[in-house]
């Protein structure tokens, strides 16, 4: 009986191995194909019957695939680096990408890090690289590491760009800004005066110490404080909950209690955001949140009263992040820009844009300004990323 | 006899010795910052670890019968997401329902991981190492890279970490469930066979074998229970967070083990007990807690908790060393 | 039914182990011919000379830290802390070299670091011998990770591709063969040799079966065990070497969950945690299927999520398939 369990199980274990072996492709073809029918959900189902044909299947599917991308190297594939997998602001970004590959015609290869690490990222270049891709969009763990291999890459004839958050300006053609550093940090400095009423206790609950853009924001709000406007704001510290939920509620608790007369919270990272408006509203204090965070995420705790901890908050569009960022590849693969300020494209509906040089030395687009939530749209939102 | 009888002194006291760092842990807190013995702070401390603390209990399980899981962080990822994402689907269902359908799915893991230990004959680091691996690319897989978001779980569900109802009003949910488990370990290795048959297993296999334990059916127990206890913490955790991400639980596998062996549970096993894991589980806690209130820099704060862990792992054995020499003198008066 | 004539045969249970040990290798080597098949069919990228030295780029660097570790495991211990060592070795790296001190003693400062490292690991087990390695490392890997963080906080350090020779390390080729492989190559050809070839090797395999027979029979066992925990320390500084090369800098956060990674490869080549038991090729063979394996996988874009359940899969079935035949006869026999 016990024997049999065991050898169902290693059975079950082995086919599983082996549909996951194959059922890699699906990733691929889909990407071709137009993303809904993933690899995930195969791998989900694979314990229950029908391994055999399923893991055929999607053999065959290698093949075909194999065969298409063997006859598209002299076509175009354009690859998407994002910071790491298990992200919905990350799967927003890639689904814009795709969306615009694919009305393109264009290959589009997906590359999701297991974790956000340079080196998982590093790896992953090399693979791209090794696949003779035409382009590579990525999302950088951290601005100087990835330089090498950035390099590497731009030697090999590869156009790379980044989006969301920068790598450093030798180690790219073009930075997709999703928004102004200074306009993100006067607008945050904006909404904690507005709901400070100009003076008091704030602090800002950060991602990582470690974490690019969010340093960068900070470092412009800090400079949009030294204004006379802002002088009794009173900036009590900046924690890290480091992207984890359980480290970024203790760093909230830890405010409240360390800090009896704190007003405002800001939180310029959708995890941390997040965490802070739980703390909120479970502690029942009278201290107000704002920052940059997901719509769907953040719907429960947006509101005007004094149940709901957040008045209003701001983020940008990913999925226009990643169509833009899909406009600016196929730019750079065509040659019709090369990165240079005073460049102009059309990214599609997104309408015309021109490239300018960013505040590290190299060349950015910026999508826009920052979104503002408000219990007014919220509702809308929640329901779009 | 007699050795049972010194066996019983030794974990007394060792307990004392856990006793007498935290209550100085939190008096050197105190005098740093007056808002740390207060009553919502406390409540805080529990609520917060509660999922440590109970996981805690099933991780000394294992390590009574010499094993180890470290896939207990992935199994509460993927528990707690598969829950949550069954009601974002279903949001009819009782809050209750939700608690059984994690639970059942740790136990599952949990019992697959005994099964591979005790006749796959894996050592156990490498079987929880790859379940470690399979559990949480499931989660993710299962999600399809999505959060479950706080709007999308019920209001009964979000409030159940919040609540007090099973407290009578006094005491928060959690904080209730936590006394409760830790209750009926108690109980449970205390004074029943089963209990003393997991001691048993860990402190001699063969011996137990031969007095016909069935070492392998222990195992499995074990890590089912472990499994058990993580299913429940999955849902607790996505209650308490309302929220659940692929990657929830990342690295809390070896906050659970510190815990555990800070609270005097041997690697070796046979040797620990359930009132020293709570201590062992309270002090990871209170170190947690704390750091973050005594004004320590951000960037110093990691030093001082593996500082910590190893200062107390080593205090642990020079107590040891203490109360042997003088067990041994005992002996030999 | 085959099975019942079987299970007569193997009823010497210790003749049956040797010769599933022998088997070890051949299995591995036959898994790795399956990889690369694989691998040749699913991506028209693979087969390539140029390529498939690339991508020994992308793993070697961590299989620095496998070769100590077998040795580690061999012992029947375990070293959690590796990863955080590589952390703080590259900062220490970065700290020097940009505190103006040349490349050459910034490379020596770090190699110490990361031997100062195992060697603190090494000092408390051998004074605490009571003490399980796992909680050890636990802790000291806790510690030099927050060390890590004290010296460069949020920062980053880097400007080491300034240094050519030091770029090199992971970048430069000689001919298609990157000077990181050839490195590897020679020492993995060094730390084999010791294993299999010397008196050390051999106390080593004595105290990973029995350590208290071994100290009996006049081994030392504690200076051993601080000696390998020291070179796993410095096997780790190495290891911070190469991908302080490839990324050009280094940060605080680097180099996390490396210990895991190196226990799979040594785990998976045969070196089981009981100790003891195993042999250096198969660790080796090890570390070059599951870098291949990722790197196909990788080269067709196989979800990294989806790689992560395979991985797992295949180190818990590969390490449990030799054990169930012999499970399967206990049942057996005792149906009987």
């Amino acid at each position: 009986m016990k024997k049999k369990l065991v050898s169902v199980m290693l059975c079950a274990a082995m086919a599983m191995t082996l549909l996951a072996g194959c059922g890699g492709s699906p990733s691929d073809s889909d990407s071709a194909a137009g993303g809904d029918a993933n690899a995930p959900s195969q791998g989900e189902d694979s314990t229950s019957g029908g391994d055999k044909e399923q893991a055929d299947a999607s053999a065959d599917d290698a093949d075909q695939n194999g065969s298409d991308q063997a006859t598209g190297t002299g076509g175009k594939s354009c690859a998407i680096l994002v910071k790491s997998a298990g992200n919905p602001y990350n799967k927003k970004m890639i689904e814009g990408f795709q969306e615009i590959m694919d009305a393109e015609g264009v290959t589009c290869v997906v590359k999701e890090p297991e974790e956000a690490s340079a080196e998982a990222q590093i790896k992953m270049i090399n693979e791209l690289v090794a696949q003779g891709i035409s382009s590579i969009a990525i999302a950088g763990n951290d601005p100087d590491a990835l330089q090498p291999a950035l390099e590497e890459a731009m030697n090999q004839g590869i156009k790379v760009c980044c989006m969301d958050s920068s790598v450093n300006a030798d180690s790219r053609q073009l930075f997709v800004n999703q928004a102004g550093i200074e306009i993100i940090g006067e607008t945050l400095m904006e909404a904690v005066y507005d709901i400070t009423g100009g003076e008091g206790q704030w602090a800002i609950l950060s991602a990582t110490s470690q974490a690019t853009n969010q340093n960068a924001w900070i470092d412009a709000m800090k400079t949009v404080m030294e204004d006379e406007k802002y002088s009794k704001l009173e900036l009590v510290e900046v924690a890290y909950g480091d992207d984890e939920y359980q480290k970024s509620v203790d760093q909230t608790q830890a405010l409240l209690a360390n800090y009896p007369d704190l007003k405002v919270i800001c939180a310029p990272t959708t995890v941390g955001i997040m965490a802070a408006a739980k703390v909120l509203k479970d502690e029942q204090t009278d201290v107000k949140l704002t920052g940059l965070g997901l719509p769907s995420e953040m719907a429960d705790y947006i509101g005007t009263d004094d149940a709901h901890s957040c008045p209003y908050m701001y983020l940008w569009n990913p999925i226009d992040i990643g169509r833009l960022t899909a406009y600016v590849s196929l730019a750079l693969v065509d040659g019709s820009i090369t990165g240079a300020e005073g460049e102009n494209f059309t990214a599609g509906d997104l309408g015309d844009y021109t490239i300018e040089a960013a505040a590290d030395g190299g060349t950015e687009v910026v999508l826009g300004p920052p979104f503002a939530f408000t219990p007014d749209n919220i509702e809308e939102w929640k329901n779009v990323y | 006899m007699k050795k049972k009888f010194s066996l019983k002194g030794i974990t007394s006291s060792r307990e004392t010795s856990l006793v007498i760092v935290v209550i100085l842990l939190c008096i050197l807190v105190q005098l740093r910052n007056s808002a740390f013995l207060t009553p919502g702070m406390m409540e805080n401390l529990f609520k917060n670890y509660a999922v440590t603390m109970i996981m805690a209990l099933g991780m000394m399980c294992v390590l009574l019968i010499g094993g180890i899981d470290i896939a207990v962080g992935s199994t509460l990822g993927f528990s707690g997401m598969c829950a949550s994402l069954f009601l974002r689907d279903h949001p009819g269902m009782p809050v209750i329902a939700i608690f059984l359908i994690s639970i059942v799915i740790g136990t599952v893991c949990g019992t697959l991981i005994g099964l591979v230990i005790s006749y796959g004959k894996v050592p156990p680091i490498i079987a929880t190492l790859g379940g470690m691996y399979v559990f949480r690319g499931l989660a993710y897989l299962v999600a399809k890279n999505e959060w479950v978001a706080a709007y999308q779980f019920t209001d009964g569900y979000k409030d159940f970490a919040q609540s007090k109802y099973l407290g009578f009003g006094l005491l928060n949910n959690l904080i209730v469930l936590t006394i409760v488990i830790y209750v009926l370990f108690f109980i449970f290795f205390k004074w029943t066979t089963v209990g003393r048959k997991i001691y048993a297993v860990g402190s001699n296999a063969e011996a137990a074998e031969v007095s016909g334990i069935k070492i392998k059916q222990v195992k499995i127990m074990c890590y089912a229970i472990l499994g058990f206890l993580t299913g429940l913490c999955g849902a607790i955790y996505t209650s308490l967070y309302a929220s659940a991400q692929g990657d929830m639980g990342t690295g809390l596998e070896m906050d659970v083990i510190a815990a555990c062996v800070v609270g005097g549970v041997s690697l070796n096993g046979g040797r620990g007990s359930v009132v020293g894991v709570f201590l062992g589980a309270l002090t990871m806690a209170i170190v947690g807690r704390a750091l973050p209130l005594i004004g320590v820099s951000q960037f110093w704060q990691t030093a001082i908790k593996g500082l910590i862990i190893i200062a107390a792992v080593i205090l642990n054995v020079l107590t040891q060393r203490v109360m042997d020499k003088n067990n041994l003198k005992g002996r030999e008066m | 039914m085959a099975t019942k004539s079987g299970r007569v045969i193997s009823a010497q249970k210790p003749f049956d182990w040797k010769k599933a040990l022998l088997k070890w290798e051949v299995f591995l080597v036959v898994i790795f011919i399956a990889v690369n098949i694989m691998n040749a069919f699913i991506s028209p990228y693979y087969l390539s000379v140029n390529g498939l030295f690339t991508a020994t780029s992308s793993f070697l660097e961590k299989s620095f830290i496998v070769l100590p570790m077998a040795y580690v495991l061999l012992l029947g211990e375990i070293d959690i802390s590796v990863g955080a060592t590589v952390a703080l070795s590259a900062c220490m790296l970065g700290i020097s070299f940009n505190a103006g001190m040349p490349m050459g003693a910034a490379v020596l400062i770090c190699l110490l670091t990361g031997a100062a490292c195992g060697a603190l690991n090494g000092l408390i087990l051998t004074r605490f011998q009571e003490l399980a390695p796992m909680i050890v490392t636990l802790g000291t890997q806790i510690l030099y990770r927050g060390l890590a963080e004290i010296l460069l906080e949020d920062q980053a350090t880097g400007g080491f591709t300034k240094v050519a020779w030091f770029k090199n390390l992971y970048w430069g080729k000689v001919g298609v063969v990157p000077i990181m492989f050839i490195i590897f190559v020679i020492c993995a050809a060094v730390f084999g040799v010791v294993m299999h070839g010397t008196t050390f090797g051999r106390r080593m395999y004595a105290i990973g079966s029995n350590p208290l027979a071994a100290k009996y029979s006049g081994i030392q066992v504690q200076r051993i065990r601080f000696i390998i925990y020291t070179l796993t320390g410095l096997f780790s500084a190495v290891t911070a070497l190469f991908l302080a090369s490839g990324m050009g800098s280094a940060r605080s956060n680097i180099a996390s969950g490396y210990e895991l990674e190196a226990i799979s490869m040594a785990v998976l080549g045969g070196i089981l945690t009981d100790g003891g038991k195993g042999n250096f090729p198969g660790a080796i063979l090890a570390i070059f299927i599951l870098g291949f394996l990722r790197y196909g996988l990788g080269l067709v874009n196989v979800a990294s999520q989806l790689m992560m359940v395979i991985i797992g899969l295949l180190l818990i079935v590969v390490v449990m398939a030799p054990n169930l035949n012999l499970g399967r006869f206990f049942k057996k026999k005792a149906a009987k």
